[in-house]
C-alpha cells in the first residue's frame, strides 16, 4: 500500500502494509530461508519428475518420461502374475470332471470364487447380480430348472445356450397357439384357467374343466399330463409355485397366444472351458443345484 | 493485539509480539520476505531439571532401543518377539496379546488414550511433552550433548565457529557429524526391529541379506533423525510441528508453564557484590537463562510460542540466584492465576481439579474401561453372519422359502480347530452347507485362518406358517467342539410376509 514501512505501535514489528476495515493490519512474519530453499528444491524436483515420469498431455497422447512408467503396464504385470499364481488351480479344473472338482475343497473354493466373478461379468446383466432373475430370465437360486439342474445339465446349458443358434443349443420353444390359429381366444382362456388350477390358483372352475381336454390334446405332449414339465424340452413345470413370466390369467393367456422363447447365448463361443466349468459349479452352488441326474424318475416329475 | 496489557502478558504469543531482546533477529522488520536462521549455542545447564531430563532421556532411549530385543515365547513356528508389528502377516503382537488387522480398533483406542493423556497432562502442567518426552526434544538433546562433547560448551563452540576453516574446526565438525550419523543409523535400525524379528534382522543386516524395505526404512529414519535432531532442531518445533498451535486449546489460567516473575525480577540490571538489593529487582541480567535455552529465546519476554518448557532456564537462573544470594525460583513453573495474584515463593497454589481436567480424566477412564472390557472379553475365535441381500429370499418350486447366509469363522489361534453350527428360532428348518453333504457338518478352520461358508436355510410350505412377518429373528451359534465355547449372532429369516 504505502511506500514506506509501517511499524506496529504495540510490538514495533513491521506490518505487511495491508490494511483492512480501516485499522486491521497484519504483522510481517517472514518464513525461514530454509523453507524458501526447500520450496525451490521442490520446483527443481518437479522438473526432474516431468523428465522421468509421464507428465504432460500432448495432442496425440502424453509425454512418457525416461522411465517409461505406466500404471496400466504395472496392472497388466500384476494381473499376469495373479493369473500365473492361479495356474495350478486352472490346470486342476481343466483336468477334472465337475463332480471331482466338487470333491476337492481347494479346487471347489477356487471355482466358486472364480465363478462368482465370471457371473458378475457375464450373467448378471440378465439374471441379476444375485442370480435372482426377473420376468423372462430364470431365477437361478431356486430349485426349478427349465433344462435340468444337475452339474452336467447346467454346464450344457451354459456352454450351448438356449435357442442361441449354436447347433448343440436347447432349441425347442413354446408354439404360438393363438397367433398361428391353433386355438381360439375362448379356448385359450379356458386352457389358461386349467393351467392355473394346476398350481391351485383361484380360477373359473367351469372354464378350467373346459380347458382340461384342450390341455390334454395340445399341451401335455411337452408339459406332461399333469403339467409337471419336461427338462428335455425346456417345458416348465406348470404345477409349482415358480412362474417365469408371471401367473396372472392375462400373462398365462399371452404365453399361450404368442408362445415363449427366451434366448440365452452359447457361452462356449465366448468363454474358455475352464471359465464355463467354474460358472457351472457356481450356479449349481446357488442353492437349487440338484445332486445327481435323477434318471430313475419320470422326466416330468421334479424332485 | 494488546499483548502489553499486563493481564494478557502471559498468553502464548509468537515471540515477536512481545519483542525479542536476546536475539534481535531478522524476523520482522528486515524488509526481506524471509529470515535467516540464527545459530543457537545452548550452554550446558546444571540442576535438578537437567538431571530429570537426563533421566527421562535415558529411560525413553532405553525403552526405544531395547524393547524389540525382549523375547516372548509363543510356541513353535511363531515369532518370539515381545513387541512385534508384524505387518507382513497383518497382526500386531504385544506380549500375550495378538491383534489382527480387523481388530485395529484396539490400536485406535490406544492412540485415543494417548491423545487424551496428552490433553490432561497439558492442561495441568503445560508443555511437559514438548519439554521432556517428545522424540524431537530427546534426540535434539542427545545430538547437542554429542556436539558439546566434540566442540565444547557454548563459549568454546562459538570461538570454534568464529575461526576460519582451521584443521581443528574441520576435524571437530567431522567427528560431530559422524557421531550424529552413527546415532541416526542406530535410531533407524532400532525402528525397523519393531517390524521384523530383531535378531534375525540384525544378522540379515550383518550379512547384507535383509529385505529391501528394511534398508529403505533404515535409510529414511537415519536421514530424518540426522536432519531433524542434528540439523533442524528448534526449527522443527517452531515451523513444522502443529502441536504447539493445538495445545493452546488445552491451556488455561491454571495450567503450569515456565515464567519469569517480572514483579520480583524488575527492574533488572547488573549487580555488584555488596550492593543493596533495595529498589531493584532480583534479575542481574546475566542472560544465563538465554544462554542455556535450546530454542534461543529470552524467557523474560513472557510466554512464547517457541518455548518448549524444558525448564533449563530455571536451572540456570537458580544457579545464579544461589551465587548472588537471592531466593531461587525467579524463573519457575507457575500459572497465569498465580502470576496475577502476584504470589511469590516456590509453593504457589496449583488448582488441578477443574472442569477441563475432570472432563479429560473422565474420558480417559471411559475409553480405558471400554478397552479393558473388550480386551478381556475378546474370544480366541470370531464368528460373523452375513445374510444374503440379493435376493433377500428365494421361493422354491413347492412354495417353500429359502434364505442364504454367508458365515465367517476366524480362528485366532495357531492350531487347527473344529466347529459346529446351530440355528435357533425356526422349527423344521432344513439346513444345507455348500460343499458339505450333511446338514450338521464339522467345520475345520486352519491355524489363524478365516473360513467362509455358505448356508441355505429352507422352510417347507407347511413350515412357512410359523413366519409371522417378513422378518423372523433367528440366532446362529458356532460352537467349538473341543472346548464347548460358543459365539452367537442374531440375524433374520426373510420371507414375503403374510
Amino acid at each position: 500500500m504505502s511506500g514506506k514501512k509501517h511499524l506496529d505501535e504495540i510490538t514495533g514489528v513491521e506490518t505487511t502494509g495491508h490494511v483492512w476495515d480501516g485499522d486491521l493490519r497484519e504483522l510481517n512474519k517472514p518464513l525461514p530461508k530454509w523453507w524458501l530453499y526447500v520450496f525451490y528444491a521442490c520446483i527443481v524436483w518437479a522438473f526432474g519428475y516431468w523428465m522421468v515420469y509421464p507428465a504432460w498431455p500432448t495432442l496425440t497422447g502424453y509425454t512418457k518420461g525416461y522411465l517409461g512408467y505406466s500404471q496400466r503396464a504395472e496392472v497388466t504385470k500384476e494381473l499376469a502374475a495373479a493369473k500365473a499364481a492361479q495356474d495350478k488351480y486352472r490346470v486342476g479344473i481343466a483336468a477334472s470332471s465337475l463332480s471331482d472338482i466338487k470333491k476337492n475343497p481347494e479346487l471347489f473354493q477356487f471355482a466358486l470364487a472364480g465363478g462368482a466373478a465370471l457371473f458378475g461379468d457375464n450373467c448378471a446383466a440378465c439374471h441379476g447380480r444375485g442370480a435372482q432373475g426377473g420376468v423372462g430370465y430364470p431365477n437361478l437360486n431356486d430349485d426349478d430348472w427349465l433344462w435340468g439342474g444337475d452339474l452336467e445339465q447346467i454346464h450344457t446349458t451354459i456352454s450351448f445356450g438356449v435357442r442361441s443358434g449354436n447347433p448343440n443349443a436347447h432349441d425347442t420353444a413354446m408354439p404360438r397357439f393363438g397367433l398361428d390359429g391353433v386355438l381360439q381366444p375362448a379356448q385359450i382362456s379356458d386352457v389358461a384357467n386349467y393351467v392355473r388350477s394346476l398350481s391351485h390358483l383361484d380360477v373359473d372352475t367351469a372354464a378350467a374343466s373346459r380347458g382340461a381336454p384342450i390341455f390334454a390334446e395340445q399341451c401335455s405332449v411337452c408339459h406332461g399330463t399333469e403339467g409337471k414339465g419336461n427338462t428335455e424340452l425346456g417345458a416348465p413345470n406348470l404345477s409349482d409355485a415358480i412362474w417365469l413370466y408371471g401367473n396372472s390369467q392375462e400373462t398365462v393367456m399371452q404365453s399361450i397366444r404368442t408362445g415363449r422363447g427366451g434366448i440365452m447365448p452359447a457361452w462356449s463361443e465366448r468363454l474358455d472351458p475352464i471359465s464355463i466349468k467354474m460358472l457351472a459349479l457356481y450356479v449349481h452352488s446357488l442353492g437349487g443345484g440338484q445332486s445327481t441326474p435323477d434318471k430313475s424318475a419320470p422326466a416330468d416329475a421334479p424332485k | 493485539m494488546n499483548a502489553m496489557d499486563s493481564g494478557n502478558k502471559f498468553i502464548i504469543e509468537p515471540a515477536d509480539a512481545v519483542g525479542r531482546s536476546a536475539a534481535p533477529s531478522k524476523r520482522g522488520g528486515s524488509g526481506s520476505g524471509y529470515t535467516a536462521r540464527s545459530k543457537i549455542y545452548p550452554r550446558l545447564a546444571r540442576g535438578s531439571f537437567r538431571s530429570i531430563k537426563w533421566a527421562v532421556m535415558a529411560i525413553t532411549l532405553g525403552i526405544y532401543y531395547l524393547l524389540p530385543w525382549i523375547r516372548w515365547e509363543r510356541g513353535p513356528g511363531l515369532p518370539s518377539q515381545a513387541i512385534l508389528l508384524d505387518f507382513a502377516n497383518q497382526r500386531l503382537l504385544f506380549g500375550p496379546i495378538e491383534i489382527w488387522a480387523q481388530e485395529f480398533y484396539y490400536v485406535t483406542g490406544l492412540l485415543v488414550l494417548g491423545a487424551l493423556s496428552l490433553f490432561l497432562v497439558t492442561s495441568i502442567a503445560g508443555r511437559m511433552w514438548c519439554g521432556y518426552a517428545c522424540p524431537q526434544t530427546v534426540w535434539t538433546d542427545l545430538m547437542i550433548a554429542v556436539e558439546r562433547f566434540w566442540q565444547g560448551d557454548r563459549n568454546a563452540h562459538m570461538r570454534l565457529d568464529a575461526q576460519g576453516w582451521t584443521f581443528e574446526r574441520i576435524w571437530k565438525k567431522t567427528a560431530t557429524h559422524i557421531s550424529w550419523l552413527i546415532i541416526a543409523i542406530a535410531t533407524g535400525g532400532a525402528l525397523v526391529f519393531y517390524f521384523r524379528d530383531a535378531p534375525t534382522l540384525a544378522s540379515e543386516f550383518a550379512t547384507g541379506t535383509a529385505p529391501t524395505i528394511a534398508y529403505v526404512f533404515l535409510g529414511i529414519f537415519t536421514l530424518t533423525t540426522y536432519l531433524l535432531g542434528g540439523i533442524a532442531r528448534e526449527q522443527v518445533c517452531i515451523y513444522m510441528c502443529p502441536w504447539p498451535r493445538i495445545q493452546g486449546a488445552m491451556l488455561d489460567r491454571d495450567s503450569l508453564f515456565i515464567s519469569y516473575r517480572d514483579l520480583r525480577g524488575e527492574p533488572r540490571g547488573p549487580h555488584k557484590r555488596g550492593e543493596s538489593w533495595e529498589g531493584r529487582g532480583d534479575c542481574v541480567d546475566c542472560t544465563a537463562c538465554v544462554a542455556v535455552c535450546p530454542m534461543g529465546i529470552d524467557i523474560r519476554n513472557g510466554s512464547q510460542l517457541e518455548c518448549i518448557q524444558c525448564a533449563l532456564c530455571i536451572d540456570a537462573c537458580n544457579d545464579i540466584m544461589g551465587k548472588v544470594g537471592r531466593p531461587s525460583e525467579l524463573i519457575t513453573y507457575t500459572t497465569v492465576s498465580n502470576l496475577e495474584n502476584a504470589t511469590t515463593g516456590p509453593r504457589d497454589g496449583l488448582r488441578i481439579i477443574r472442569p477441563r481436567t475432570i472432563l479429560y480424566s473422565a474420558l480417559i477412564a471411559v475409553v480405558g474401561a471400554l478397552m479393558l472390557w473388550s480386551l478381556t472379553h475378546r474370544t480366541d475365535f470370531d464368528f460373523n453372519v452375513l445374510p444374503d441381500r440379493n435376493p433377500l429370499f428365494v421361493t422354491l418350486s413347492d412354495g417353500g422359502i429359502r434364505n442364504g447366509y454367508t458365515l465367517k469363522i476366524s480362528n485366532k489361534l495357531e492350531t487347527s480347530r473344529h466347529f459346529t453350527i446351530r440355528l435357533a428360532g425356526l422349527q423344521n428348518a432344513r439346513l444345507q452347507y455348500v460343499g458339505f453333504e450333511t446338514s450338521d457338518p464339522v467345520i475345520d478352520v486352519g491355524p489363524a485362518e478365516v473360513r467362509a461358508l455358505r448356508l441355505y436355510v429352507s422352510l417347507s410350505p407347511s413350515a412357512r406358517a410359523q413366519l409371522k412377518s417378513d422378518l423372523t429373528p433367528v440366532i446362529i451359534t458356532v460352537v467349538e467342539d473341543a472346548t464347548g465355547h460358543e459365539s452367537a449372532r442374531s440375524t433374520t429369516f426373510k420371507g414375503p410376509g403374510q
